[in-house]
């Protein structure tokens, strides 16, 4: 007999309540439509668009008009500020975005560096104190730094978004020891963002304890970016299904026999 | 590195990092090139995804004091000349934001008294209310003039080397400000001090060994990319093509060369912009959409009021420094001379489809002046 398969538990940031466990990036996909179609698949709430790729101005620039794509009745938008330097330009663009109608979530993306888009975790910090005062949900990328992590926390961020490997590397959790400690300690939900490259590396990060994941490269540039999106979805629900269900411990050698203390048992 | 001839760096303050090294291995070794093709496909699609980015070049002037034997603006071309007027910018520039551009390339011959620095602020100026993002491409300026303009909400500097071999530069810049070589080389370091967030490097393939000049940028991109950390490097290898004044091209690169270096490029440094302009033909540029270029232009024309004709009253010839007026026979239907012949002349709307056909998404606003005021 089927038994029926009950669906992990939801979560929260702030006081809203997700259930999907898996956050999408807009960037590098094909075509906007193939964007809301991976979307759809991939069964996410929350998804990011950068400030920078919309218009700000409130005009409805139809040669920047992604937010269009996206219903926001059924998903949250994030924006993020990818393009900023430092904390001014970050809350500058924050604010435009409020201005423009967005809502009030922000996931800060401060790198001052355009090639491994590397967060600076002192800006990060002064523009998430910046931030919160004015009322604002703030999700800040930052290295894997528990620390700064906590800093954050007590600065009022809603959740820390740790990455797993610079963006776009698609190389898996390769920070885990740090993450590790970060989901240990944290009070506020952990988000693993960055270089994570297969679902495979979706569901280790859900399996450590992560509440939740963010992906773009890895859907957004596969040959099939639905069969992706569809794909990590299932990796984020396997690898939180088994973080629910507990693991067993893990150990370096096969423990079937007992060859030094069998005799125990003879 | 077998293939190049002498030490290309030799004379250049550029290290020979493990990036130059690196190209020297890719662009002369023994992979071939399909093989480095698919790396470098799949590169820029890890690194930029599928997209392209798109952007028109908007000419101001085409007087010019510099005597270059390679370019149409040289001093003594006895072309029709004429310098926009701010108010004429602003009618260009609306009209190629209305085509859709959302990312502007203001470019200008050297002449400090037709354009000088004001000019290029007050143009920048009127034209950041229609594009979110504005670069120059105008002769290397002092720390303090470069401020100006990013003051003014420009973010971009493009500034090409022209040639990274002494020699060939002396010889091809006859007269004027540019035979300055290392006036020059310290523009885009100086430009990165000063502000500027992306900065694109580059040189013209044609002027001397091409071996060693993409050597020499491949130093060059390394180099600014250690010291200028913060800022978004492009890269350029535009072929020359036949100008007034009769130039034809001295070294010729092959289209398999250039290819190859296009992907070199892309896989030693896949984080770097590389921009594709109309200079090369429809099919090169289709094939190169997805080996390793991520900016293009479209629909371009290469000289002064070119998009809506502006500025045609005050055409004009310049003989040994001195404004002629045309003559009476000349007027019918005369423009400005443009740089170059441009090949690819397709619209930005049937570029658009192309890369839609191939899987590419067009992306025309990428950046927001929130960024940097």
């Amino acid at each position: 007999m089927a038994t029926k398969v009950s669906t992990t538990k939801g979560w929260k940031i702030g006081d809203r309540e997700f259930h999907s466990r898996l956050l999408l990036g807009t960037g590098k996909y094909p075509s906007v439509s193939m964007m809301r179609a991976a979307l759809e698949a991939s069964g996410a709430e929350i998804v990011t668009v950068a400030l920078r790729r919309v218009d700000l101005t409130g005009g409805k620039d139809p040669q920047a008009d992604m937010l269009e794509e996206i219903d926001a009745e059924k998903v949250l938008v994030l924006a993020n500020t990818s393009g900023a330097m430092n904390a001014e330009e970050a809350v500058r663009l924050a604010r435009l975005a409020v201005a423009a109608g967005l809502p009030k979530w922000i996931k800060l993306e401060i790198h001052p560096d355009p090639r491994y888009l590397l967060p600076d975790p002192i800006e990060t910090l002064r523009a998430t104190e910046i931030l919160v005062k004015e009322g604002f949900t703030i999700l800040p990328y930052i290295q894997a730094d528990p620390v700064l992590a906590k800093r954050l926390e007590e600065a009022g961020a809603a959740t820390v978004m740790p990455l797993g490997a610079p963006i776009g590397s698609n190389r898996g959790v390769e920070t885990r020891a740090m993450i590790e400690i970060i989901i240990e300690q944290a009070t506020v939900p952990v988000i693993v963002d960055a270089g994570l490259g297969a679902p495979s590396h979706a569901a280790e990060a859900l399996e450590m304890g992560a509440d939740a994941v963010l992906i773009n490269t890895a859907i957004a540039v596969a040959e099939d970016p639905v069969g992706m999106a569809k794909a990590f979805r299932m990796g984020v629900e396997a690898g939180r299904r088994a973080y629910e269900s507990g693991l067993g411990p893990t150990s370096r050698m096969a423990a079937a026999t007992s060859p030094l203390t069998g005799f125990l048992d003879e | 590195m077998s293939g190049v001839p002498g030490d290309p760096l030799e004379g250049l303050p550029f290290a020979r990092s493990r990036a130059v090294e690196r190209f020297e291995e890719l662009m002369f070794g023994a992979i071939r090139l399909e093989e480095l093709a698919e790396q470098a496909r799949k590169e820029t699609r890890k690194n930029f995804g599928r997209t392209m980015r798109l952007f028109a070049p908007l000419y101001l002037s085409n007087e010019c004091l510099n005597s270059c034997t390679y370019c149409g603006f040289s001093k003594e071309n006895p072309i029709r000349r004429v310098t926009l007027t701010p108010e004429e910018v602003e009618v260009e520039a609306k009209h190629l934001s209305g085509v859709g551009f959302r990312n502007l390339l203001l470019v200008s011959g050297e002449h400090p008294r037709e354009v000088p620095v004001s000019y290029l602020v007050e143009t920048v100026r009127r034209t950041v209310d229609f594009f979110p993002s504005v670069a120059i491409e105008v002769a290397p300026l002092k720390s303090e003039e470069y401020r100006q303009i990013v003051g003014a909400g420009a973010e971009g500097l493009v500034l090409y080397q022209e040639s990274y071999d002494r020699a060939a530069y002396a010889e091809m810049h006859v007269s004027g400000p540019k035979r300055n070589f290392d006036e020059r080389l310290g523009g885009p370091e100086r430009g990165y001090e000063a502000g500027f967030r992306r900065i694109g490097l580059g040189v013209l393939v044609g002027l001397a060994d091409w071996r060693r000049e993409l050597v020499a940028l491949a130093a060059h991109v390394s180099h600014l990319m250690k010291v200028g950390w913060r800022a978004q490097v492009t890269l350029a290898l535009p072929r020359l093509r036949p100008a007034a004044g009769g130039f034809q091209p001295r070294v010729a690169m092959s289209d398999r060369d250039f290819v190859r270096a296009i992907c070199a490029f892309r896989v030693t440094f896949p984080q770097a912009g590389i921009v594709l302009s109309t200079r090369e033909p429809a099919k090169l540029r289709d094939g190169l959409m997805e080996l390793g270029v991520t900016m293009m232009s479209a629909g371009s024309e290469t000289e002064p009021g070119g998009y809506t004709g502006v500025g045609k009253g005050r055409l004009h010839r310049t003989v040994r420094g001195r404004e002629v007026a045309l003559e009476a026979s000349e007027w019918e239907g005369a423009e400005a001379t443009e740089q170059f012949e441009v090949s690819d002349g397709r619209s930005a709307e049937e570029l658009s489809l192309v890369l839609r056909q191939r899987g590419l998404d067009p992306v025309w606003k990428d950046w927001d002046r929130a960024l940097a005021e």
